[in-house]
């Protein structure tokens, strides 16, 4: 029995090993560290991957008013069927009318600077330098009401701001449907 | 059964059909026989093929912002056959525009926690061992507009959202194994070169399981506007995680709660939670032919009722079939194959007694997985939910010949 168990475990370390041994077919080139590091943009919720710098909402309504507003609106009121809106929504989920917006769904700030920064303006992405999206963040969610206006975001700031909606989501609970047959 | 398309051509559109065909041709002098057919020797030969000119089914294209890269086109389901969706009528849905890539520049980058960061070209890609998979692709969107009561007319427009295809690639797996994945490695991140760039973290068991990085559509490179020259496919699973044009894995100890993970793709309950990380797409099924929009030949008489039925959990195991509102129902016959995972066809055959009827089907998977009634997915879920619905659709099926859909009371 003991030895049925040890050799249980030997084999899925083995496996382990065997699976994280060297390369079987040998293709592919070893990526230099410099490429990963402009590659990797990705921003986690504990701010992993947050570019150092620091913007406001004072500056944001400036970067906004010309960069975004033409589409979503001077106010992050979005354009009806054209452009989503940003703002409002707060608290409507639970209701017969929810309003999903970045105000009132999106769970982590560090969502909404990753977002911009990969993929607005719409028309023209990657244009950005990281100040200029910590101050459109700042806009945005200082027009939501989540941050004052003078607040700085950098670093270390952004990934502890509190979105409304922070404790918003669950698991999958599928299947969750009772069907009579 | 009912007429392919919703009019017939006329006997007149026949002629200058053909007769433009054969200007197509090259032999503007010949002329059309009175019948409106042609004969004769000429082979028509293209180099890259069309479907006749008498066949007219589109995808339905629909722009979601004022910006042309956001929207979708939805495959004409009432109009094909078998389980396999043509190259140019699958379904699309696109967050920011189609990139046009060159092959020979495109490159995959694997990092994060591996043994050995690599960079693949698209040669080294298809050295790799490959597998071909028949699997159906769905929008975790499909047909959410009935959950709301907007009880879509028409079945491209209520389950348009989804395509068959065979895959083509190298299992993800092998890969993931060449780089040297590392035991902390819990998510994958996957990321498209397209303009935003679009990203979402994938469970690393999945990675692992069943995930195929493709080159390969229907026998042929892949489709611009399926992500060529390379996308991930994640069998059974929501297909905006099925990254398209994908250009990096990044293995990781923790999702990234992209926006498409979270604003995007989660169902928001009555209670004002949502559900996160739902992939799968669990199993539905719907009658194609006759459906909303079309007409079948009036009175008593024989038509075989058409459709589809699929599981992200598996094989379809059973679909029934109603034509009396859902008072009775009986077993239809499944097409083979039947495989994981995979659009599945079926046909019941129905005597119609020429009176209005209402039409609608039902399946189970392997799992032993029902398929809801709407009623019981919206006591489940609330009305807002959107993604991930898969209710039964029911058909009207008029004295007349005429077929509509069933209005929605919310
Ligand atoms: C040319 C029009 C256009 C411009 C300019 C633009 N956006 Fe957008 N934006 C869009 C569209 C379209 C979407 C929806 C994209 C989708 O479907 O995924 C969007 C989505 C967003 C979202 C996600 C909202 C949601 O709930 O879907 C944010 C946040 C955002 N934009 C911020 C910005 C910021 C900040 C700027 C300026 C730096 C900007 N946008 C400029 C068109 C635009």
């Amino acid at each position: 029995m003991f030895r049925l168990l040890f050799s249980a475990v030997g084999l899925a370390v083995f496996a382990w090993v065997a699976f994280a041994q060297a390369p079987v077919y040998g293709l592919g080139r070893t990526a230099a560290p410099d490429e990963i590091r402009k590659a990797d943009t990705t921003v986690f919720p504990d701010g992993t991957g947050l570019p150092v710098g620091h913007g406001d909402a004072v500056l944001g309504e400036a970067i906004f008013n010309s960069r975004c507003a033409l589409c979503h609106n001077a106010k992050g009121e979005g354009r009806k069927g054209e452009y989503p809106a940003l703002v409002g929504g707060i608290g409507s989920l639970g209701t017969k009318k929810p309003v999903k917006t970045v105000g009132s769904y999106w769970p982590y700030a560090t969502t909404v600077f990753d977002h911009i920064n990969r993929a607005m303006p719409f028309n023209s992405p990657h244009i950005l330098p990281p100040n200029d999206v910590y101050s459109a963040v700042a806009y945005i969610l200082h027009l939501n009401g989540i941050i004052g206006k003078g607040d700085e975001l950098n670093e270390k700031t952004l990934p502890q701001v509190k979105m409304p909606n922070r404790d918003g989501f669950v698991p999958d609970s599928r299947p969750d449907i009772k069907v009579k047959r | 059964m009912s007429s392919p398309h919703p009019a017939k051509p006329g006997r007149r559109d026949l002629l200058v059909a053909g007769a433009t065909a054969l200007a197509a041709c090259g032999k503007p002098t010949e002329s059309a026989p009175s019948d409106g057919q042609t004969a004769g020797n000429a082979a028509n030969m293209r180099p890259y093929g069309e479907r006749s000119a008498f066949e007219k089914p589109v995808r339905a294209i629909r722009m979601l912002s004022a910006s042309s890269g956001t929207g979708s086109s939805r495959t004409p389901l009432a109009d094909l056959y078998g389980m396999v969706t043509p190259s140019s009528l699958t379904y699309e849905r696109h967050h920011a525009g189609v990139p046009t890539i060159d092959p020979s520049k495109h490159q995959l980058l694997v990092h994060g926690l591996v043994d050995r960061p690599l960079v693949f070209t698209m040669d080294d890609i298809r050295r790799f061992p490959s597998v071909s998979r028949i699997c159906f692709l769905e929008c975790g969107g499909n047909n959410l507009g009935d959950q709301r009561g907007e009880s879509t007319p028409n079945v491209q427009q209520s389950h348009g959202l989804v395509s068959g295809v065979q895959w083509t690639g190298v299992p993800l797996s092998i890969v993931l194994r060449e780089a040297g994945l590392k035991p902390a490695a819990k998510w994958m991140i996957a990321e498209g070169v397209d303009n935003c760039r679009m990203a979402r973290s994938i469970p690393i068991a999945k990675a692992l399981d069943d995930a195929l990085l493709v080159y390969g559509q229907n026998g042929e490179a892949l489709r611009p506007e399926q992500g060529y020259p390379l996308r991930l496919v994640l069998p059974g699973w929501e297909g905006n995680a099925n990254v398209k044009w994908l250009g990096r894995l990044n293995l990781v100890d923790q999702p990234a709660m992209s926006s498409k993970e979270t604003a995007y793709y989660t169902e928001l309950r009555s209670d004002g939670k949502a559900e996160i990380f739902s992939f799968a797409m669990e199993a539905r099924s719907v009658i194609t032919r006759p459906s909303g929009g079309r007409k079948i030949a009036p009175g008593p008489g024989f038509h075989q009722i058409d459709g589809l039925a699929w599981s992200g959990r598996g094989k379809i195991k059973l679909v029934e079939v109603s034509v009396d509102g859902g008072t009775t129902w009986a077993k239809a016959e499944l097409q083979e194959p039947v495989l994981d995972k995979a659009l599945t066809a079926f046909r019941f055959p129905w005597q119609w007694d020429g009176r209005e009827a209402v039409i609608q089907s039902r399946c189970m998977d392997e799992t032993g997985y029902l398929q809801p009634t709407r009623e019981e997915l919206v006591a489940a879920r609330g009305l807002f939910s959107g993604y991930h619905y898969n209710a039964i659709k029911p058909w009207k099926v008029l004295a007349s010949g005429e077929v509509t859909s069933v209005p929605i009371v919310v």
